[in-house]
């Protein structure tokens, strides 16, 4: 799983308001390269959650996003190599992603999330 | 004979490793599975403009359809409740990142994000109760609210679907609409058992010209039979669904159908070995109306 779905992911739970983001429990994370598409990226820019996606690449060991984005940024090309690398090469392989509000913890084995709720979460 | 899969086991049984393999090596499923998600994708109308969107594939199973999503270059996420499934895609090495997940218990996806949605061949399912605590109506409302909600305001999902029966499909539509989707159903071949194809054609947010529902393929009054040969691929028309099509076009299509073509139909059942009434002086003429 990219970071792209993480920051589109949200618990799912019954009576949670607040799902978002997922906390991420890493236990292998994996780099896989993607082509880079600049067009993708201006379209996405505007509906990431900036800090969840920082946040996320740090835990996951990038460290190179900026804190604070203006759109402006979108015209350097060496910020746009650093945000299309945290949103689509790094993978969460093996781990877990925990809801922020009861803390359930949905497994993620082989690159995939298990969102599957129990049927006293729907 | 009931070769529905969905009336023998819930889909995470049915779809098995066995099941799942199997699926995916038939190259006459591929096929198929390509050429609806081709027609799906086109039923989307994404503007034309080359930029990449985020998709979200329902009922992805082992990614054939999202191969083709991958092929226009789009990003997607794919959503599948059989493990066995999303293992094959894996193995695939499909680009989109895979969830194991349940659609009728809602997507979890944060308000707005997506661009578009494809399901093919899945969302039948939902018309069935496969476990005591499922109720077909609460999963279609949870699965289509949490939809309306994830899309882009002007965006569209597109589900090619196999209703079982004219009021699985309403069913359906309806729990659509009330979720606040505009569209209707697209029919390609409408007159053909074989090639018959439905999509539901769905916009998110308030009528506008982009919620009119787009053409069927296959329907030009004339061929009413699974002879592929006489139909045309050019000529469309719009089906909003069966109840609401113009009387106008039902009617045309009696008119096409001549004492000859009849004769003819009856030769080309009888050679394949269907017991066909004898052709006597009443064949093909009109019944008299009873009432
Ligand atoms: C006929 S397959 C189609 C798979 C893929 N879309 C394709 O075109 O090859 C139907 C898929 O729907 C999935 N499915 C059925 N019910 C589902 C549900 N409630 N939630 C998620 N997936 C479901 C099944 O597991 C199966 O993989």
């Amino acid at each position: 799983m990219r970071l792209l779905t993480h920051n589109m992911l949200s618990s799912n739970i019954k009576g949670v308001t607040n799902g978002f983001p997922l906390r991420l429990e890493i236990e292998k994370a994996v780099e896989k390269q993607v082509d880079f598409n600049v067009d993708f990226l201006k379209n996405m820019f505007v509906k990431i959650e900036w800090k969840a996606l920082v946040d996320a690449s740090r835990a996951m060991g990038y460290v190179d996003l900026p804190d604070q984005t203006e759109p402006s940024m979108l015209d350097s090309d060496e910020f746009l190599k650093k945000f299309h690398h945290a949103l689509l090469e790094l993978h969460l392989e093996e781990g877990a992603l925990i809801c922020p509000e009861t803390d359930r913890r949905f497994p993620v084995n082989k690159g995939i999330p298990n969102m599957l709720l129990h049927e006293d979460e729907v | 004979m009931s070769s529905r899969p969905e009336l023998q086991a819930p889909p995470e049984i049915f779809y098995d490793d066995v099941e799942a393999r199997k699926y995916t090596s038939s190259s006459r499923i591929i096929e198929i599975q390509a050429q609806l998600s081709g027609r799906a994708l086109e039923l989307l109308a994404l503007p034309d403009d080359g930029v990449p969107r985020l998709l979200l594939d329902i009922g992805c199973g082992s990614g054939l359809s999202g191969e083709t999503l991958s092929e226009s270059g789009h990003q997607w996420i794919g959503l599948d409740i059989s493990h066995s499934m999303l293992d094959v895609a894996l193995e695939r090495e499909v680009e989109g990142d895979l969830l194991l997940g349940d659609m009728g218990q809602g997507l979890g996806i944060r308000p707005g994000v997506i661009d578009g949605a494809i399901s093919i061949s899945a969302v039948q399912w939902l018309c069935n109760a496969d476990k005591s605590s499922h109720e077909p109506r609460l999963r279609l409302k949870a699965f289509f609210g949490s939809l309306y909600r994830c899309l882009a305001r002007g965006a569209r999902a597109v589900f090619q679907v196999y209703p079982e029966n004219l009021a699985q499909r309403e069913l359906i539509l309806g729990f659509a609409m009330r979720a606040g989707f505009a569209g209707g159903v697209v029919i390609d071949f409408p007159h053909s058992t074989k090639r018959r194809k439905e999509y539901l054609v769905l916009t998110c947010g308030p009528p506008s010209v982009n919620t009119a529902v787009p053409k069927g393929k296959g329907e030009d009054g004339e061929s009413c039979s699974d002879d592929e040969s006489s139909e045309d691929e050019e000529n469309r028309m719009v089906c909003i669904s069966d109840r609401r099509r113009p009387r106008k076009l039902q009617k045309i299509t009696k008119k096409g159908k001549g004492r000859e073509w009849i004769l003819k139909k009856k030769e080309q059942m009888r050679r394949k070995g269907n017991v066909v009434p004898p052709d006597t002086k009443y064949t093909a003429r009109k019944r008299k109306s009873r009432f």
